[in-house]
């Protein structure tokens, strides 16, 4: 008993003397430790609730979907839904690999796209002092005012002139300009690439490729998984697309929003669908995390 | 490029400097070229074609012919949809946009006082409801509108609700339910933005404050912290602004289109109600360009406001 009382001493020691070093400020109450405390554990419940109750919903077998009144949480595990919903989509007309096929197949190259064509942007417009590059900028900074839900109807008329409607290219081209990426990467290249390494390598003879491949590049890892997060999610979840009609051309997304039927009876399978969807994105969050907000930090927009 | 001759600004024109200018950084234009002809073409072009379209008759098969203000005037005297859409719009954007701005903020704040591991820990169960697809369709589920959704269960055994709700088709409940899904998947990039914010504000400039009189965590915060982190104040609300205003598509999920009775009609369904299922392109364009409009003039409007307060 002693044994474990002197234990949890220890403990506890070394706990408080990490939360003091932690403590990096004076101006801290007790009292509003304890509220901020509470005030998180209410929100991070309420923010978290409803995730855990689509995996609970997607582990339910049929029998405790229809059991009234209905449960909150799971009491048999089973991976009946995820089974189903297999079975559903190897059914369906366009096979299930096609749609993972195309998915994977646009996040890849989308994002892939994203990163490559934005770095180069950015490294030009934050580290090589060219006229119009301040206009060029303000544009795309612009450009963070509106969303595509403005731009859709007339990218249908330029869709259909380039010959691209119903083709893989409408999703993917599209995706490698967008203005947050650029406007991400110029903001971390500027902060955290240094100009006189820049300035050296250009005394040396080195050419802009590659200064821009050997010293930008590398320095801006955290950039490159913070823009590889936003356009991988972003492409990812992407569903119907105006314009592309094609059953063998459209996305694991939109095909599993087709099994989504309002009818309780299908609940379960549809969670599943939901799960396996939001697994990989948070994953690749939990990865990059860190970079993140470490690319985010320099993100803010001065005047 | 170490061996050409310094130029100095003023021997010249400013035009033969430029142009001068342009011609030594050629490779730059090389590397921003694939980037900027995208973007011209599917950024910058389409809001200029909307522009242009929305002064015509645009039906996809004949040749547009000018009719000048009349798609406006028809959105305005002739639309009484339209006008419900507007408002449903201002709404759901009043709602939200601060809504979110707020929510992310001050989570954010109190998420800064949390240790590293647990802190990266809550990051990512608030941020998780923005990236996870549609996750949000959970809420249909859960506000089910037979006796198997736990709201309308609950609730009856409780003795709350006399019979299932409807929740998803009831005017009186689209709205707000419609605002809390929104919420819950709107704590995203600005969300991150603000974490990044508050950590990026110098350790040594709490201590300067205590010394100076600063008391409490709130006057740290009106007086230190917020100055210290306005560019990602602005950014956060731009990000926030554009989001409120584009919200339409999980309306669509949640409630189906059209809404019943218009409730949640708003001017991004008008859009694809003219653009996408009745081709009358010129309408569109003229929702297009309005729709554009009113998001560049709040965002100003508030991006200039915060400016003010910071100085």
């Amino acid at each position: 008993m002693n044994k474990i009382l002197e234990k949890i001493k220890v403990a506890y020691r070394r706990y408080d003397t990490n939360r003091v070093h932690f403590k990096r400020s004076v101006n801290r109450s007790a009292g509003g430790d304890v509220g901020i405390y509470i005030m998180l554990a209410l929100v991070a419940t309420v923010m978290v609730l409803p995730m855990i109750y689509a995996i609970c919903q997607s582990l339910k077998p049929l029998d405790e979907i229809f059991v009234f009144p209905p449960k909150f949480f799971v009491i048999n595990p089973s991976f009946e839904n995820f089974r189903e919903l297999f079975r559903t989509m190897s059914e369906s007309w366009v096979p299930f690999s096609r749609y993972v096929f195309n998915t994977i197949l646009i996040s890849v190259v989308g994002t892939m796209g994203n990163v490559l064509l934005s770095s180069y942007a950015a490294y030009a417009i934050a580290k090589i002092k060219f006229p119009g590059r301040e206009t060029l900028f303000g544009i795309v900074r612009m450009s963070l005012m509106f969303n595509a839900t403005v731009t859709g109807i007339s990218n249908f008329l330029i869709m259909s002139a380039l010959g691209w409607v119903d083709t893989y290219m409408a999703v993917i081209v599209p995706a490698f300009c967008t203005s947050f990426g650029l406007y991400l990467m110029k903001q971390f290249m500027e902060t955290s690439v240094n100009d006189s390494v820049l300035e050296s390598a250009r005394l040396e003879g080195a050419s802009e490729n590659k200064i821009f491949w050997k010293i930008a590049m590398p320095m801006v890892k955290p950039a490159w998984a913070t823009l590889i997060l936003f356009a991988f999610k972003d492409l990812w979840n992407s569903g119907a697309n105006l314009y592309i009609y094609s059953e063998q051309l459209k996305t694991l997304n939109y095909a599993i929003s087709q099994l989504v039927t309002a009818g309780i009876e299908r609940s379960g399978v549809s969670a599943a669908s939901t799960v396996i969807m939001m697994i990989v994105p948070i994953l690749v969050f939990i990865v990059s995390q860190n970079n993140v907000i470490q690319t985010m930090s320099s993100a803010g927009m001065k005047d | 490029m170490a061996k050409e001759k310094a130029v100095i600004r003023t021997d010249m024109s400013r035009f033969r400097w430029t142009l001068l200018e342009m011609k030594k950084n050629k490779v730059a234009y090389l590397m921003i070229a694939p980037f900027f002809i995208l973007f011209t073409l599917f950024t910058i072009v389409p809001v200029v074609l909307s522009f242009l379209l929305s002064f015509t008759n645009f039906n996809l098969l004949e040749w547009p012919d000018f009719v000048l203000l009349d798609n406006y005037i028809r959105l305005f005297l002739d639309d009484d949809v339209f006008i419900t859409a507007i408002k449903n719009t201002l709404m759901f954007a009043t709602v939200t946009g601060p809504g979110s701005y707020l929510l992310s903020m001050l989570l954010a704040w109190f998420i800064n006082e949390l240790r590293p591991r647990i802190r990266s820990i809550v990051t990512l169960l608030f941020y998780a409801p923005s990236i996870s697809g549609n996750v949000y369709l959970i809420w249909t589920i859960f506000f089910s509108g037979d006796e198997y959704g736990l709201v309308n269960a609950w609730g009856m055994k409780l003795g709350l609700l006399s019979e299932p709700v409807l929740w998803f088709q009831d005017e009186k409940y689209i709205f707000v339910l419609c605002c809390c899904v929104a919420l819950w998947t709107s704590l995203g990039t600005s969300f991150l933005t603000f974490i990044a914010g508050f950590q990026t504000v110098d350790t040594s400039l709490y201590e300067a404050g205590a010394v100076d009189g600063v008391k409490n965590r709130w006057q740290e915060l009106y007086y230190i912290t917020l100055p210290t982190m306005r560019p990602q104040m602005m950014l956060g609300a731009i990000l926030a602004i554009t989001g409120a205003f584009g919200f339409g598509g999980v309306i669509t999920a949640l409630v189906g289109f059209p809404s019943p009775n218009y409730v949640a009609h708003t001017i991004m369904h008008h859009l694809d109600d003219f653009g996408g299922m009745r081709f009358e392109m010129g309408y569109a364009s003229a929702i297009a360009t309005l729709l554009f409009l009113m998001m560049i003039g709040c965002n100003m409007l508030v991006t200039k406001i915060l400016r003010k307060i910071g100085t």
